[in-house]
């Protein structure tokens, strides 16, 4: 059968040797009309440099201010397949573990109800269904409540909490990420699929400063793995290390705080000034390991770049005991977001992420409106205090 | 809060909506605010104000819309 629409731009992105997206849409499209109106537009949006999606308007399930994301063609007459083209969030399991059950019955689903393309996961975090219209909302959405999911977070709401694999796969982690992640998202369901805040929130959960989900440039609430005491050395370890590669280069000068060194053939850490930045640890995870008081560090204020600029997490809480915590099921925790949020919603403006909200009114301000102690670790970076100016030595 | 007067929430939520259709667009957190003001004399607290909210919602009177921020509107057949 010939081709509906001619995509020469896109035929590019199928030489090489790598998987094409190209590729896997045109094999949707062999079972899907509304996927080889997709092929054309995307085409149009190649040569023109620019996407061809109205966002936004009406889209959603029963009940749910959340979870759809609307796309409508701006050409509805051209590809009437993809007249509407929504996009359906799924909320992942923590730590992304399926069984090839769940996957061939969401594939099923998106086959029959959508375009049969599954984006797992997209920057949200959130497994998508793309290509749906209104229409196939409220069954496609049965259908994956039967298969025990529930719909993300989309709009001004919480969305859709993420965490790295955690202990499930990472011998780095400083906490069960994948536990916190769940019992979180269970807790504020209202929260994620009714939006009622100013604009977007995000949890996300890594558990070292690895930070496989990018917590820390991506979410306004990011939960890192780290340890009170100290680094544990096995200087044997470390000897057969210094064997293989240049450890002074690679490790210590690389240190960004310089706190460890030799003395003798043994490795030295000054752990009062180590910033858990986990460098040395991913260098020799033979020779090194995180202490045994873990616990997670609490950032806040992380955006991507839209409305105003991106902004990194700034510290709040510099140690977190969450296993204490999780024991009295999170009570200091959601005492301080439900303080946040709070705060936020009196204070904050429209499209107003929580980080913009701090950096209008200051730390102060929004410390003291959320009753948290103001404490010299609380960091925008290392070696950075909003409370405290640094001088240079013999200036006043 | 009484039925009553959760009746009086709900049908002032509707009525501000349905008076501003196509002329203004209610967030979600502004009407709560909104109505927090009004019903403070008979004491409603901002959870009483979101409860009748979701069942607003979920009896599909009002809709969630999206343009850049989440917003309440009429159901399309309404
Ligand atoms: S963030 Fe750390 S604990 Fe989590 S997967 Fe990455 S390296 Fe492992
Ligand atoms: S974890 Fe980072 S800061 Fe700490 S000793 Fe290792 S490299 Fe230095």
């Amino acid at each position: 059968m010939g081709k509906k629409h001619q995509t020469p731009l896109l035929d590019e992105l199928k030489k090489g040797k790598w998987i094409s997206f190209v590729r896997e849409i045109e094999r949707a499209a062999e079972k899907s009309e509304r996927t080889e109106d997709l092929l054309g537009q995307v085409e149009e949006s190649y040569r023109d440099k620019v996407n061809h999606w109205k966002h936004g308007g009406m889209a959603g399930v029963k009940g749910y201010g959340a979870g759809m994301v609307g796309r409508f063609s701006e050409f509805p007459e051209k590809y009437p397949g993809i007249k509407e083209c929504h996009s359906m969030r799924i909320i992942p399991s923590a730590g992304f573990f399926y069984n090839s059950d769940f996957l061939r019955k969401l594939a099923d689903i998106s086959e029959k109800h959508a375009g049969g393309l599954l984006n797992f996961h997209g920057a949200t975090g959130n497994i998508q269904i793309l290509g749906m219209s209104q229409a196939e909302a409220e069954d496609a959405f049965q259908a994956i409540a039967e298969l025990g999911f529930d719909l993300g977070g989309s709009g001004s709401d919480l969305r859709t909490p993420s965490c790295c694999a955690g202990q499930a796969r990472c011998e780095f982690a400083n906490y069960d990420t994948m536990k916190i992640c769940h019992d979180l998202t269970e807790e504020y369901q209202d929260e994620l699929h009714r939006p009622a805040f100013n604009y977007k929130f995000k949890f996300k959960f890594s558990g070292c400063a690895n930070d496989c989900v990018a917590s820390a440039a991506r979410s306004d609430l990011a939960f890192i793995g780290t340890w009170k005491d100290k680094i544990k050395i096995n200087q044997g370890e470390v000897k057969n290390y210094v064997q293989k590669f240049n450890v002074q280069k690679y490790v210590l000068d690389k240190c960004p705080t310089k706190c460890m060194w030799f003395e003798g053939d043994n490795l030295v850490i000054d752990d009062e000034n180590c910033v858990k930045c986990m460098h040395c640890i991913n260098e020799m995870p033979k020779a090194l390991r995180a202490g045994d008081e873990k616990g997670a560090s609490i950032l806040i204020g992380a955006k991507a770049p839209l409305v105003t600029g991106p902004r990194m997490g700034m510290m709040l809480v510099p140690f977190y005991d969450i296993n204490e915590d999780a024991k009295n099921d999170y009570e200091q925790l959601k005492a301080l977001i439900s303080n946040m949020w709070e705060f936020w919603d009196e204070f904050g403006v429209s499209r107003e992420r929580i980080g913009e909200l701090i950096g209008r009114v200051g730390l102060n301000t929004f410390l003291e409106g959320i009753g948290l102690e103001p404490m010299p670790e609380m960091v925008e970076h290392p070696r950075s205090n909003p409370f405290i100016k640094f001088t240079e030595e013999g200036e006043e | 809060m009484t039925d009553e007067t959760k009746k009086k929430v709900e049908d002032k939520i509707v009525g501000l909506v349905k008076e501003y259709a196509g002329k203004k667009r209610f967030k979600p957190i502004d009407i709560v605010k909104e109505m927090e003001k009004e019903f403070a004399s008979e004491g409603l607290t901002k959870d009483d104000i979101k409860g009748a909210l979701k069942e607003i919602m979920d009896d599909e009177k009002l809709v969630y819309g999206y343009a850049g921020g989440s917003f309440l509107t009429l159901p399309e057949n309404k």
